[in-house]
């Protein structure tokens, strides 16, 4: 995936200023900076969620195997489908059973057999590693997981239909320390089948997780490099104040 | 909204000087407090009142008040058997229901969902300003406008097209007894009347209950890749389902007590039978028709009874539907022109 | 954890299907038909009130009474200041009541006494007209014997006593707390700080709120019907039957007379503009005053 010449703006509030970005196939990459520089909003433009909120612009190419996102022919929807995320709040379907959850993105694409939705959403709930906790429950509603298996299973609801990329805007921020783990570990297992792209508040997380780390700040980018790089000879001044903990 | 909760007295009213303290004060907030219990007296005496007189009306008629179809006032030869007008009621409030929620729902949806447009605001307001319309109105309308045109277009086209059908056609077959005289109108074309008259009040409940769907469940659909459609359907319509229902029941409550529009086109017949299109009856109808006549103690004991009845149901619909859908929504039930919260907030000059 | 299987699937597609795009279509058309539909019924009523009731429009109109039926050269003057008389009656006891119920629950309220009061309100809101109209009948006009403007005046109370308390009570409680709380420092005692403080400063919300009550009143039928049956006299007599302006246009409109249904359409058009009048002034009246705050 490749960013390049973005802008993004809520109403008159220019949030995204000429961003370029790169994220290489079947790696991991984190963007962190402090809160309000503009993370969560450059993750939400690579699928085209931005533009759904009242007010919102966006300018600027994003180019996902070679094809601009954002051209006037492209259907957001579709970009969608190839592009997965997963939000910072687990948010569930609460009327849909937790096998159901998994495959609502699987119902959407038409005719699949009930034994092959089934067949394919146990292995999403594989691959996010919560298939052993909740085998036994797959009819009860999704919304009485814990809150580190709700998101568990957003992941596999996102994985389900074999995106290219998965978005994980903060998606441990809100969880407990051993979810928070779990979900680590769930981004390195899946980094060799799909490339992933993390915004992350906690800069030891992008430590511990992330092959290639970019640093925002008031809209900007203003590094981007080898994550072991950025935490241990960053370039930049301003990037090395954040991770040495001088501000953020 | 700032609750205003706290103690009764604040700690500057207790330090204040005692005698003017108490005087003003308890007689202020005696006095409002007695006005409140007023309220509940009010409730009280309508309640007892009417089911002093249906349960006297029970007494007097048994069970075939109920079940009777044999409504005569005429002294000397008195039955008084409800049946037409429960049925004429049940009937039109049906009608009224199944024509306006899909419509209420869709242009709930419509103003909701719909990317920001100009045609929001001004839609939203000429729906609430149906609400605003007295039935009066809507009755003139409709009797002098659309039973002509139900008369000799619609309800010939219903009876050759959906009359058709076997058994669901009957419903939409024209009684012979139409033709020849009485006054025009019929339980279809009351239904309808209703329906439009209950829109604004289930489409605000329903908007209402549509905005709180959180965010993130319709971004978790947009995610994965859902067209609107999909996104409505698999994050906004289950979670609202039951605050849905409790908007038809807001609307149900109306079309049960509306007299006016419908006594204006229902046709005023006594007759049961399967077809929409015949003269029909409701209770708010009757009531309004023959209260001037109700010269016997027993006609009139006949009519608060029904007037009980109304009221017994339509208190259940209220109190069905406030548990499904919550407080706020009640303001809208007084059928007023405006979404009061917002109005009242704009007044009050809080940003909306 | 690490044990994924990885079972080999037919690819799936990437792209939307048509299926799918006509359905998106279809329902976002379903949608705008419901806007349409919703629509029509204001415009088809509007434009048929003010076509025909413009037309019957006169001087007579408005300072006549009926006069010989199915005479020309009458009016409805009985009726507007009977609805003048009645709505005025309903006002000056329902306004206080529901303002001080309403200062009741939103100044005084806790506990369970006022949830009950709260509770009732919502009730008696959702009161069918008729029913109001009803019940005044049987207590007032049954034992007293006669029909009355007075006894239709008191049947819209019951109707908008809860509309005033209930929306004067939300007025009332977007008063910050922090204004009372100022007054009673300065060692104002509280009730006058309601009156005085309180209530004027939710004033244009409150005014507001009467003026949808207003509103709803003037536009009833059956209570008056029930209550004062109507008149085709001039009086200002509340203990005597009266006529009233919907109550007028009903009557008429089921006249035999094409007189009358003309003159129904005449007074449907006064309702109406008087109505929609109050109705659309409230929003205006916030309308500026969110501007002025802005």
């Amino acid at each position: 995936m490749e960013v390049s010449g973005l802008n993004a703006w809520f109403g008159d509030h220019h949030v995204l200023k000429d961003v370029h970005m790169e994220a290489g196939e079947r790696t991991v990459t984190a963007i962190i900076g402090p809160s309000g520089c503009g993370k969560s909003t450059l993750i939400r433009c690579l699928n085209r969620m931005h533009e759904e909120v009242r007010g919102a612009r966006v300018t600027g190419k994003v180019l996902f195997n070679g094809t601009d996102v954002y051209a006037p022919e492209t259907d957001p929807v579709e970009v969608r489908r190839r592009i997965g995320m997963v939000f910072q709040r687990p948010n569930p379907f609460p009327t849909m059973s937790v096998m159901e959850n998994a495959v609502a993105g699987l119902k959407l694409g038409g005719r699949l057999s009930k034994s092959e939705l089934r067949q394919r959403g146990e292995y999403a709930l594989r691959r996010a590693g919560l298939w052993g906790e909740v085998k036994d429950r797959l009819d009860q509603p999704g919304g009485r997981l814990s809150g580190g298996q709700q998101q568990r299973l957003c992941v596999a609801r996102a994985l389900a239909v074999e995106p290219e990329v998965l978005l994980m805007d903060e998606p441990a921020s809100a969880l407990d320390p051993s979810s928070t783990l779990r979900i680590e570990e769930l981004v390195e297992e899946l980094k060799d089948s799909v490339t992933v792209i993390i915004v992350t508040h906690n800069m030891q997380q992008a430590a511990r997780i992330a092959d290639w780390t970019t640093f925002m700040l008031n809209g900007e980018v203003v590094e981007a490099d080898v994550t072991e790089k950025i935490f241990t000879a960053p370039a930049d001044q301003r990037t090395e104040d954040y991770v040495t903990g001088r501000f953020g | 909204m700032a609750q205003v909760e706290g103690p009764a007295l604040s700690p500057i009213e207790a330090a204040a000087p005692r005698r003017r303290r108490r005087f003003g004060d308890s007689v202020f907030r005696g006095g409002s407090a007695l006005v409140a219990i007023g309220l509940i007296l009010l409730l009280f005496a309508i309640l007892g009142l009417l089911l002093a007189q249906g349960s006297e009306a029970f007494r007097k008629f048994g069970l075939s008040f109920l079940t009777g179809t044999n409504w005569n006032p005429v002294a000397g030869r008195q039955s008084f058997g409800a049946l037409p007008f429960i049925f004429g009621t049940m009937v039109t409030s049906a009608i009224a229901i199944v024509l306006a929620v899909p419509v209420s729902v869709g242009l709930a949806l419509l103003l909701s969902e719909m990317p920001s447009g100009w045609f929001r605001n001004p839609l939203a307001v000429l729906v609430d300003l149906l609400a605003a319309i007295p039935s009066v109105i809507y009755g003139l309308w409709a009797f002098f406008v659309l039973v002509p045109v139900f008369d000799r277009h619609v309800d010939p086209f219903l009876a050759h097209s959906l009359g058709r059908i076997p058994i669901l056609g009957a419903l939409f077959q024209i009684p012979a007894a139409n033709k020849g005289g009485g006054p025009g109108g019929n339980l279809f074309i009351a239904g309808v009347v209703l329906a439009v008259m209950i829109l604004p009040i289930v489409t605000a409940v329903t908007r209402e209950v549509v905005s709180i769907v959180p965010r993130e469940l319709r971004e978790a659909a947009m995610a994965l890749g859902a067209t609107r459609y999909e996104v409505i359907k698999m994050s906004v319509l289950p979670y609202a389902r039951s605050g849905i229902v409790g908007a038809t029941m807001l609307g149900l409550g109306r079309a049960l007590g509306e007299t006016i529009a419908v006594a204006m086109v229902v046709g005023n017949g006594l007759l049961i039978g399967p077809s929409l299109m015949r003269h029909g009856y409701t209770i708010p109808a009757v009531i309004a028709n023959e209260f001037r006549e109700a010269a016997t103690g027993d006609h009139r004991s006949a009519l608060l009874a029904l007037a009980a009845i109304l009221v017994v149901i339509a208190l259940i619909m209220a109190a069905l539907s406030r548990l499904l859908v919550g407080r706020t929504e009640q303001v809208v039930t007084a059928g007023l022109a405006v979404p009061e919260e917002d109005v009242l907030r704009a007044a009050m000059g809080e940003e909306e | 954890m690490t044990d994924v299987a990885a079972p080999t699937f037919a690819p799936l597609g990437t792209g939307v299907g048509t299926a799918r795009k006509i359905k998106n279509r279809a329902f976002t058309a379903g949608l705008w038909i419901c806007g349409g539909l919703a629509m029509l019924p204001l415009l088809f009523i509007a434009t048929y009130v003010i076509e025909r009731g413009l037309k019957a429009l006169s001087i007579n109109f408005f300072l006549k009474t009926p006069g010989i039926p199915g005479q020309p050269g009458g009016g409805i003057a009985e009726a507007f200041v009977g609805t003048a008389i009645i709505v005025g009656i309903m006002a000056v006891i329902a306004v206080p009541l529901g303002i001080l119920t309403a200062v009741y629950l939103s100044e005084y309220g806790r506990g369970w006494f006022a949830s009950t009061v709260r509770f009732v309100a919502e009730i008696l809101l959702s009161t069918p007209s008729i029913v109001a109209g009803a019940f005044i009948w049987a207590v007032v006009v049954v034992r007293l014997g006669a029909f009355s403007g007075f006894a239709a005046a008191l049947a819209l109370c019951v109707l908008v006593w809860p509309i005033i308390t209930r929306a004067t009570e939300e007025v009332l409680r977007l008063v910050p707390q922090e204004l009372r709380e100022g007054a009673l420092a300065l060692g104002i005692p509280r009730w006058k700080v309601i009156l005085r403080i309180v209530i004027p400063t939710a004033g244009a919300g409150i005014f507001t709120a009467v003026m949808l009550a207003m509103a709803r009143g003037l536009g009833e039928t059956a209570p008056v019907l029930l209550t004062a049956l109507g008149n085709s006299f001039m009086t200002v007599n509340p203990s005597g039957p009266m006529d009233s302006l919907s109550l007028r246009v009903y009557v008429d409109a089921q006249s035999s007379y094409s007189l009358d249904v003309v003159q129904a359409w005449a007074g449907a058009f006064c309702l109406l503009v008087i109505v929609l009048g109050l109705s659309i002034g409230a929003r205006v009246i916030a309308a500026r005053q969110l501007r002025r705050t802005r």
